[in-house]
């Protein structure tokens, strides 16, 4: 299956913005990425391995966090895995 | 450095002035280069901050994966993101800056007064992980073109 790799973590893929990887569902696949680019772990999993809350990943156009399996969805070959960290900010710092 | 035409920077500042007084957001498409980010496309975004729009801002992930879908058929990458600040600094916040997660990328603030685009300044997200990350302050150069040169005078 193939994944895209956000322009920031591309330096741990050696600059490749899509790598295949195989695996049966997005929990394997993610661990298959993560095996070939043991760099990407930390900028996408805690120390405690919960995947980072700004981390977003998506499955064609679907949360993974809403999707009723989660990382245990099965996948196709076809099928496309997006990384995509949050982008938001604002002008006040106050809460 | 961040290369940027005119006419996108003309067009995100006038985006700013557009929302306001709610902040507007954008995504900055290009290349990466040894000279730093160069800018040949930006595109808006909708500010999903509905709530408080006056001084936040967020993009929806849905429109990230669109538009970085639009990048790649263009060849293009995603380098940077802009927004603004409605009758506040176009300085980075502490909110701007716990939310920044896109490292190499420029993040382009206009401060927007009473309506009218202000100063418009850019920071470029560097370090290796969320806990050495940091803002510098990034030049920005406006081209102006041959064609904007000509518009700019009133010639055809």
């Amino acid at each position: 299956m193939k994944i895209n790799i956000p322009t920031p973590l591309r330096a741990y893929t050696g600059g490749e913005q899509t790598v295949s990887v195989p695996g049966a569902t997005v929990g394997e696949t993610l661990q298959q990425l993560t095996g070939a680019y043991p760099e990407l772990r930390q900028h996408l999993y805690t120390g405690e391995g919960k995947l980072r809350s700004f981390v977003n990943l998506y499955l064609n156009d679907e949360d993974i966090r809403y999707l009723p399996q989660k990382e245990a969805t099965p996948v196709e070959e076809s099928d496309e895995l997006s990384i995509i960290p949050s982008i938001a900010g604002g002008c006040r710092t106050n809460l | 450095m961040l290369h940027l035409s005119f006419s996108d920077y003309s067009a995100l500042r006038a985006h700013g002035e557009e929302t306001y007084p709610h902040e507007c957001c954008g995504v900055l498409l290009g290349n990466s280069t040894p000279e730093g980010n160069r800018v040949r496309q930006i595109v808006r975004a909708g500010n999903t901050r509905t709530d408080r729009a006056h001084d936040r801002y967020n993009i929806a992930p849905e429109e990230l994966i669109r538009i970085q879908r639009q990048a790649r058929t263009l060849g293009l990458d995603i380098v940077g993101f802009y927004h603004s600040h409605p009758d506040c600094a176009a300085q980075w916040s502490q909110t701007d800056f716990a939310e920044a997660h896109w490292v190499g990328c420029s993040y382009v603030i206009t401060r927007v007064d009473q309506g009218k685009a202000a100063i418009t300044n850019s920071f470029l997200l560097t370090g290796t992980s969320e806990e050495d990350k940091k803002f510098l302050d990034e030049p920005v150069e406006i081209e102006v073109s041959s064609v904007e040169n000509e518009q700019e005078r009133g010639q055809p």
